[in-house]
């Protein structure tokens, strides 16, 4: 035996670990975890396109914003109890979120482990801006969705938060200038992380064939730059005013849409074609003329009555 | 007389693998452009020598890009700025007078340096000892012509079997892995329908033991572009699709 051969000692022997059952083995290995991360990043692509194009309907007006936020509740109609789909979808979301940052992690800490950093410079030729922030642009993006949800779905930093109106919600959140930027600088990161991330799953998947690999970067890209322009899109047109609302929200009695609550009592404005109108006509039009529509809106209940 | 450079080396050196090593500066004057980065360094040696100094111990065999003994990172890029080439068959002529060049041994926490330049890569020899061969029959050589192979599978086997076995492309990899390697020994054989006995077991057997000594990829792509025979990531890919499929597929057994 020479001297050399007892140099080289595994980083990690699979002898020793614990082998779980099938098929959980699979995710013990860092090919098996680099393919749950694949399955859970198209998921969670999934969600982020599916995200950027319901928040789309902020250009419908706060009406249609609040339609969409209640339709996403009331999926699955009759068939299931009101919500249950949406919170199946949440449930899914965050096992796919804690799979992906765990594997993740696992395998930061495994090729960490493995690498010895070399004293001179190194000379990357195709490892990108993108693939190399992958750990960075993943931690930014985990945290900025925390604080999303937070800001949006929780209301813990927005004085002005009105549970269950997003139109409302977003314009009082991304009309302070801090918190624009700072959705804009998290979504830069976000499609720099789907740059790489969208191309590289195919990979791990071992989705690989001549007549569609120059297709997997395109898609990559093309992803990217819808999920970026998007995105940012929100922030920068409630910071230019053409995503405004005067700091009402509809569920506010005062705003002429309130719906089986409040001074309207019974009248539900979904139904009633003169509430409407005097929503409509209501809506980015001042307060004087605001205050008419109130006004046409209790005549209307009076004729509804 | 063919045209002569000089240039300044900044050469890792260390004594053993538990010495800690350092860069020591070697200005190397009149060196023919039409030298090896091989022989550059020999004639470093020479003169090393006689100046009763020790030489800069490095590995080379075959000096013609075969043989994969040879791997130097040199400047910051696995053998050198020029592609598909091993250390060996980079020339002189690819740097310019005066340059400044920086050569490490390869670095990974499962290629320990022995001396100066040359590093331990047994490591790669246990993911061969795992299943990098066939323990099948497969009859004498005239009969390998006689089983049917397409084309487009022979050619793909070829190109995984070009790979020497250097190491570059966990050298130059960020995470140290050596799933180009490990990949390019897996496909080669399980393209191959004498291959295909042993398929699965060595799909798991050779990633499971790469798994023990090196990273993870994280499909950067440097690996492709350091390795001298141009191996491609496409083999990664497979074997991962090998591996996966593999695992969903052996429920019973080992």
């Amino acid at each position: 035996m020479s001297e050399t051969e007892l140099l080289v000692k595994p980083l990690r022997s699979s002898k020793r670990r614990l082998k779980l059952p099938w098929p959980l083995s699979i995710y013990q290995s860092a090919v098996g975890k680099k393919w749950v991360m694949a399955l859970t990043g198209i998921a969670l692509l999934g969600f982020v396109l599916v995200h950027m194009i319901g928040n789309l309907h902020l250009y419908e007006g706060p009406t249609k914003t609040y339609e969409y936020a209640e339709a996403l509740r009331d999926l699955g109609g009759d068939l299931v109890p009101r919500t249950w789909i949406l919170w199946g979808m949440r449930l899914g979301l965050m096992a796919a979120f804690g799979l992906h940052i765990h594997s993740a992690w696992s395998l930061t800490r495994m090729s960490r482990q493995a690498n010895i950093a070399y004293m001179g410079k190194r000379d990357f030729v195709v490892a990108n801006y993108a693939s190399r922030t992958m750990r960075w642009t993943g931690p930014i993006v985990g945290l900025y969705v925390l604080y999303h949800l937070a800001d949006l779905t929780w209301g813990w930093f927005n004085p002005d938060f009105v549970r269950g109106d997003p139109y409302h919600n977003v314009v009082a959140s991304l009309s302070n200038l801090p918190v624009a930027l700072l959705y804009i600088v998290a979504n830069v990161a976000l499609s720099v992380h789907i740059y790489h991330g969208a191309w590289s799953m195919f990979q791990s998947l071992g989705i690989n064939s001549d007549r569609f690999n120059p297709l997997r970067r395109t898609f990559a890209q093309v992803f990217a730059v819808v999920i970026l322009v998007g995105n940012l899109s929100f922030p920068i047109m409630v910071q230019t005013g053409v995503i405004d609302d005067d700091g009402r929200s509809l569920l506010e009695d005062s705003y002429g849409y309130v719906e089986g609550s409040g001074s309207g009592g019974d009248v539900n404005m979904l139904d009633d074609q003169i509430a409407g109108d005097a929503f409509l006509s209501g809506h980015g039009q001042g307060e004087g003329q605001f205050g008419q529509g109130e006004g046409q809106y209790g005549q209307g209940e009076g004729q509804i009555s | 007389m063919a045209k002569t450079i000089s240039v300044t080396l900044r050469i890792w050196r260390q004594d053993g693998p538990n010495a800690p090593g350092e860069f020591v500066v070697y200005q190397v004057e009149d060196i023919p452009d039409d030298a090896s980065f091989l022989e550059m360094l020999d004639i470093l040696n020479e003169r090393l020598i006689a100046r009763n100094k020790e030489p800069v111990c490095f590995e080379s065999d075959c000096r013609e890009g075969i043989c994969g003994t040879c791997g130097l990172m040199i400047n910051g890029q696995a053998h050198g700025p020029q592609k598909a080439t091993a250390t060996c068959q980079l020339h002189m002529r690819e740097f310019k007078d005066n340059d400044v060049i920086v050569v490490e041994p390869w670095r990974a926490e499962s290629f320990p340096v022995i001396k100066d330049l040359t590093v331990d890569r047994s490591a790669m020899d246990e993911i061969i000892k795992v299943g990098g061969y066939i323990s099948v029959n497969t009859g004498a050589a005239p009969d390998a012509n006689l089983i049917p192979i397409p084309h487009q599978t022979s050619s793909a086997a070829f190109d995984a079997a070009a790979c020497i076995g250097c190491g570059a492309c966990v050298a130059a990899c960020p995470n140290s892995a050596a799933q180009l390697f490990c990949s390019a020994k897996v496909q080669h054989l399980n393209l191959l329908p004498q291959g295909q006995a042993e398929r699965w077991e060595r799909a798991e057997a050779m990633v499971e033991k790469m798994e023990e000594f090196f990273g993870s990829c994280t499909n950067h792509g440097e690996c492709e572009e350091a390795c001298p025979k141009e191996i491609s990531i496409d083999f990664i890919a497979w074997t991962n699709r090998d591996y996966v499929k593999s695992k969903l597929k052996r429920r019973i057994g080992p």
